[in-house]
């Protein structure tokens, strides 16, 4: 497995993100430009020019026209994946940290950060076929948890949405009325801040990542924690394999906390977990500074990561990928 | 312990159970009423109960003065300046704090006087210093800590017969050697839990015994012999062990204890602490106490100034241990270095023998064989090289000088005994000529032959740094890391060689090495070679046997290595003393395969629990060794039984977890078809529902590599 090396961003990579056909490959960085790649040869086709801070995620619309993008810079935007258009531009009182489009892409669910006095917050948008007809209304605003809300998706039919972040604590919310409906327990979740989560294919479960070395596995309707997966390292970055029962966690120590000496100290890999028998499969080297975001693409065949030292990463799998065998 | 603790998780179990959150409740509000405990006593209520501890009361700083002349008012004012006189010598008496109390009738002094100085240290010194002080004849100070007085007044008045105890059985501390499976144990220390735990190399992980949190404040350590496990605590230091889990044995009064040593019989302890004094000018104060392990009684105290602990040359440090124990097992004799003497203490009556230290003049180290009571002692050139520099053996007790070498041009040495205390080596650093820069050199002493001979060994390349040197235990071999490169070379060198066992003969030299430093099986034969700290932890095994590499391995920022007490396996370990990275420790197989590892953060500590010397006769351990074969089939059958149940319980699980995962599964794919049309509709009726079923598939594909063209003769 020969790696490509994508070298487009000037600043660490924050989110990574297939469309559904797996052919383009969406990348956001803290530099202020995201970018859309060949997910096949790693060719750049182009950056959406606007924002003016970092990039923290995107979600792109299941027919790939629409693409949406949270920033720092206290503003969600809608793009033309095409043509790198902006469309229109959501205006907060703080940072957006996460976006994501509903099924259907009518709806779409933003987090926005602590800020200035005003707490995190979640909010429902309501996305128009016509990009003319947009108006900035939400339709729900919820909020609650404490500290930041580092991701934020859609529950099966639309009908809940699943928060996560500094707290530690994985809620799921009607997304109709607002009301709270579960709350992950404390002795059985995360310890620390969750810094990412992945839904499956279909949906009906997602894996977390936090900062106290481990990913969890949890059933979307139930919120019943279904695997445990422990590392040596922060977890950063997690996705699941739609094809085999393979799940990813990327990470490393802290960019603080990182010996000068030797890169291996970090441990800055990619580590691949039978997602049945919770145990290590192996891992995938090669960046030389935490890992901050991965994902895999549709068709299971590769994975592609994006790291604190801004690159991405895109690998297509080996013949004997498919053969391992525990 | 009596009263065991809740674990923070059941109080915040508990806790959520009242609705109460921690988060919010000011724990310094909470006040218990008077007198009310809940029945749990605190460690050091639980001290306290059992004795007096003298630094816990607030008159510490006073001394009673007794048996002083009786005068009349016309000399009171005499006598005060005289005790003032001595007094405040010692320390800083306070203001007002010298009192001598008048009889009103007489208006004669009643014969004693009390003095407060600055703080408890002053007041023990003076205490120290003073009692038995003759002001006359007839007058011989009586000096008393006034918390004492309080002490000496509960003792009753009329003698009372000590209760006789009914005898009863102590556990059997020897427990752990009698393992089925063999096994070893080892303490671990992370964060604030300590752990004993089994070697369960079979099984691939280690097995819990007995675990706690806060069981010490700094440090824990094993005695020689494994039978106890020593915890460190602000008002001394404890012994732990027993059959059935780890029962407090003894306690060891000792404020502020930072330091402790076993006798390598087991039967004393040595304990330091060491204060900072509240006079800047003056120098720390050490205080050493040797208790008798069992029972726990101080045999003998010792206090002083760093100054008169710190060894010679003006080293700051007071070097550990003070007291060095000689190696016989009934732990006859001790010894410090003082300056210009050797002080060497009997434990039958705690003093020196012959009442006199041994004067060398200028000695800089000794150091006693591990087995006899032999001391080998160096000093250092004098007079400008005039007189040479030597190093003697003496024996214990009667202090004869056995053999005697001068060296010349030396400028320092370093003593290593193998562990029979058949052989010492004593490495030498000589200046060259222009006394610019030194080489290495070793004499070797054979000290179970006649006169005790002495050879001189000198390294191929002399200039070679010696990094470093280890005997093999047991054996006659040993082993030097030497050479200035990053990659040095090792050397294995055997006191014996073929035809002669007297002289020594070079065994190999493996050339450029990733090591720092030398670890021997404790059985010998076996050693492993580490590169550890600024090397990252290289590991290569090696039997010097065969003179052969066993496996070339890393256990990548270790910072510690220690064999287990059989030779059969080697922890490496990684301590947040030196790094919070990789925390945790490696258990290797003798020959360098890894077979388990544990992570944990903030790890501190990990220790084997030592083992006694076998009881085995010579004869039997031969005939064991004979019939190895026969024996070890046995345990060859149990290991493969093992193994088999293992793979099963494996598969067994493996099995349970498969099917739980494909209930998951099923139930997922029913709800997502029952939904399947309501995804459609929202989507606005998109007809393929997404998902589109991915497989994996082989697939071969034909490629051709290259075409040949070759003309086969055919006869």
């Amino acid at each position: 497995m020969r790696p490509i090396l994508m070298k487009g961003h000037e600043r660490p990579l924050t989110f990574l993100k297939y469309n559904r056909d797996g052919d383009l490959l969406f990348s956001c960085a803290k530099d202020h430009n995201p970018t859309v790649w060949f997910a096949d040869n790693g060719e750049r086709l182009g950056t959406y020019r606007g924002h003016n801070g970092a990039v923290w995620c995107c979600d792109v619309s299941r027919d790939s026209s629409l693409l949406i993008t949270g920033s720092a810079d206290q503003s969600a935007k809608l793009w033309s994946v095409q043509t790198g258009s902006p469309l229109f531009t959501f205006n907060f009182e703080s940072p957006t940290r996460s976006v994501d489009f509903s099924v259907g892409d009518k709806l779409a669910v933003i987090t926005t950060d602590p800020f200035m006095g005003s707490s995190s917050a979640i909010h429902v948008k309501r996305i128009a076929q016509d990009p003319n007809d947009q108006d900035a209304e939400s339709v729900l605003v919820l909020k609650g948890p404490q500290g930041r809300i580092n991701r934020a998706v859609w529950g099966p039919l639309n009908r809940t949405i699943i928060s996560a972040g500094e707290d530690s604590v994985i809620r799921i919310w009607d997304s109709e009325t607002g009301k709270l409906l579960k709350e992950s327990e404390k002795e059985i979740g995360h310890k620390k801040a969750i810094t990412s989560l992945a839904k499956s294919i279909d949906g009906s479960h997602f894996l977390t990542g936090s900062l106290d070395k481990s990913a969890k596995l949890w059933d979307t309707r139930t919120l019943t924690l279904l695997k445990t997966y422990a590392t040596e390292r922060p977890v950063n970055a997690v996705t699941m394999s739609p094809l085999l029962d393979h799940v990813v966690l990327g990470g490393g120590q802290d960019a603080s906390s990182v010996t000068t000496t030797d890169h291996r100290a970090g441990k800055f890999e990619a580590k691949f977990y039978d997602k049945i028998l919770q145990e290590e499969i192996g891992g995938v080297k090669g960046h030389f500074g935490p890992i901050n975001a991965l994902a895999f693409n549709p068709d299971g065949r590769s994975f592609a990561s994006g790291g604190e030292d801004g690159y991405v990463r895109l690998h297509h799998m080996d013949a004997d990928y498919f053969n391992i065998k525990l | 312990m009596g009263a065991e603790g809740m674990s923070m998780d059941d109080i915040r179990a508990s806790g959520e159970r009242l609705g109460i959150n921690f988060s919010e409740v000011d724990l310094d509000a909470i006040r218990l009423p008077p007198g009310e405990d809940f029945g749990i006593i605190s460690d050091d209520e639980d001290l306290r109960n059992e004795e007096e501890m003298e630094f816990e009361a607030g008159f510490g700083n006073i001394i009673v003065v007794d048996n002083l002349p009786v005068v009349p008012k016309d000399k009171f004012e005499k006598l005060v300046g005289v005790i003032r006189k001595i007094y405040s010598q010692i320390g800083v008496i306070k203001e007002d704090g010298l009192w001598m109390p008048v009889d009103p009738e007489t208006e004669k002094t009643l014969g004693y006087c009390f003095i407060e100085y600055n703080t408890p240290q002053e007041a023990e010194l003076a205490k120290e210093k003073t009692n038995g002080y003759k002001l006359d004849r007839s007058h011989i100070f009586a000096v008393n800590l006034f918390d004492d007085i309080e002490k000496f007044m509960k003792v009753p008045d009329e003698w009372a017969p000590p209760e006789i105890k009914p005898y009863t059985p102590g556990e059997n501390l020897q427990h752990w050697l009698t393992d089925e499976k063999a096994r070893d144990q080892f303490v671990i220390r992370a964060s604030s839990e300590t752990e004993v735990l089994w070697n369960d190399a079979r099984h691939a992980k280690p097995d819990p015994v007995y675990k706690r949190s806060f069981w010490t404040e700094s440090f824990v350590q094993w005695s020689p012999l494994g039978t106890y496990l020593a915890t460190l605590h602000r008002q001394g230091a404890a012994v732990w062990g027993g059959a059935s889990a780890f029962n407090r044995l003894m306690r060891y009064a000792h404020p502020q204890v930072q330091l402790i040593d076993f006798s390598p019989g087991e039967r004393f302890l040595v304990t330091f602490s060491r204060q900072a004094s509240t006079n800047p000018r003056d120098t720390d104060r050490v205080v050493l106490n040797i208790f008798d392990v069992r029972t726990g009684k101080l045999m003998r105290d010792f206090k002083g100034s760093a100054d008169e602990f710190g060894g010679v040359g003006g080293a700051t440090g007071v070097p550990w241990p003070v007291f060095r124990w000689s190696g016989d097992k009934e732990d006859k004799y001790f010894a410090r270095l003082g300056k210009n003497v050797i002080s060497v203490y009997e434990t039958e009556t705690f003093t020196l023998i012959d009442k006199k230290s041994i004067k060398v003049e200028n000695v800089m180290d000794f150091s006693w064989s591990p087995t006899e009571p032999k001391i080998a002692l160096f000093v250092p050139e004098l007079g400008g090289g005039n007189q040479p520099a030597k190093v003697s053996l003496v024996e214990i007790p009667s202090k004869e000088e056995k053999r005697q070498k001068n060296l010349f041009s030396v400028s320092d040495c370093q003593m290593y005994w193998q562990s029979n205390g058949d052989y010492l080596a004593v490495k030498v650093d000589r200046y060259t000529k222009t006394k610019k820069s030194t080489y290495t050199g070793f004499e070797l002493f054979r000290i179970q032959e006649r006169d005790i001979p002495i050879e001189v060994l000198e390294l191929e390349n002399k200039n070679d740094k010696i990094i470093a040197f280890a005997w093999e235990p047991k054996g006659h071999r040993f082993a030097v890391i030497h050479g200035d490169n990053p990659r040095p070379d090792v050397s294995f060198y055997s006191m014996k060689t073929a035809q002669n066992t007297g002289r020594v003969s070079k065994l190999t030299t493996i050339k450029s090495r990733q090591a720092n430093s030398l670890y021997w099986s404790p059985t010998g034969r076996f050693i492993v070679l580490a590169g550890l700290r600024g090397m990252n932890g290289q590991l290569e095994f090696y039997n010097v046997d065969e003179l052969e590499t066993m496996a070339t391995t890393e256990h990548f920022m270790a910072t510690d290595i220690e064999w287990d007490p059989t030779g059969r396996y080697v922890a490496t370990s990684s301590t947040s003393v030196h790094h919070e990275m990789e925390n945790g420790f490696n258990i290797w197989s003798f020959n360098g395969k890894l077979l388990y590892r544990v992570l944990k953060d903030h790890f501190l500590q990990f220790s084997w629990r030592p083992r006694p010397p076998s009881l085995l006769s010579a004869e039997k351990e031969e005939e064991i060794l004979k019939n190895l074969k026969k024996y070890s089939k046995k345990y060859e059958i149990e290991d493969i039984e093992v193994t088999n149940t293992l793979s099963e319980q494996e598969k067994e699980r493996r099995k349970i977890l498969k099917e739980e995962w494909d209930r998951w599964v099923n139930e997922w794919k029913r709800i997502q078809e029952e939904e399947k049309l309501e995804r459609q509709n929202l989507r606005d009726g998109e007809a393929s529902d997404e998902e589109v079923e991915y497989e994996a598939k082989e697939v071969e594909v034909e490629e051709v590599v290259e075409i040949k063209e070759e003309v086969i003769l055919f006869d």
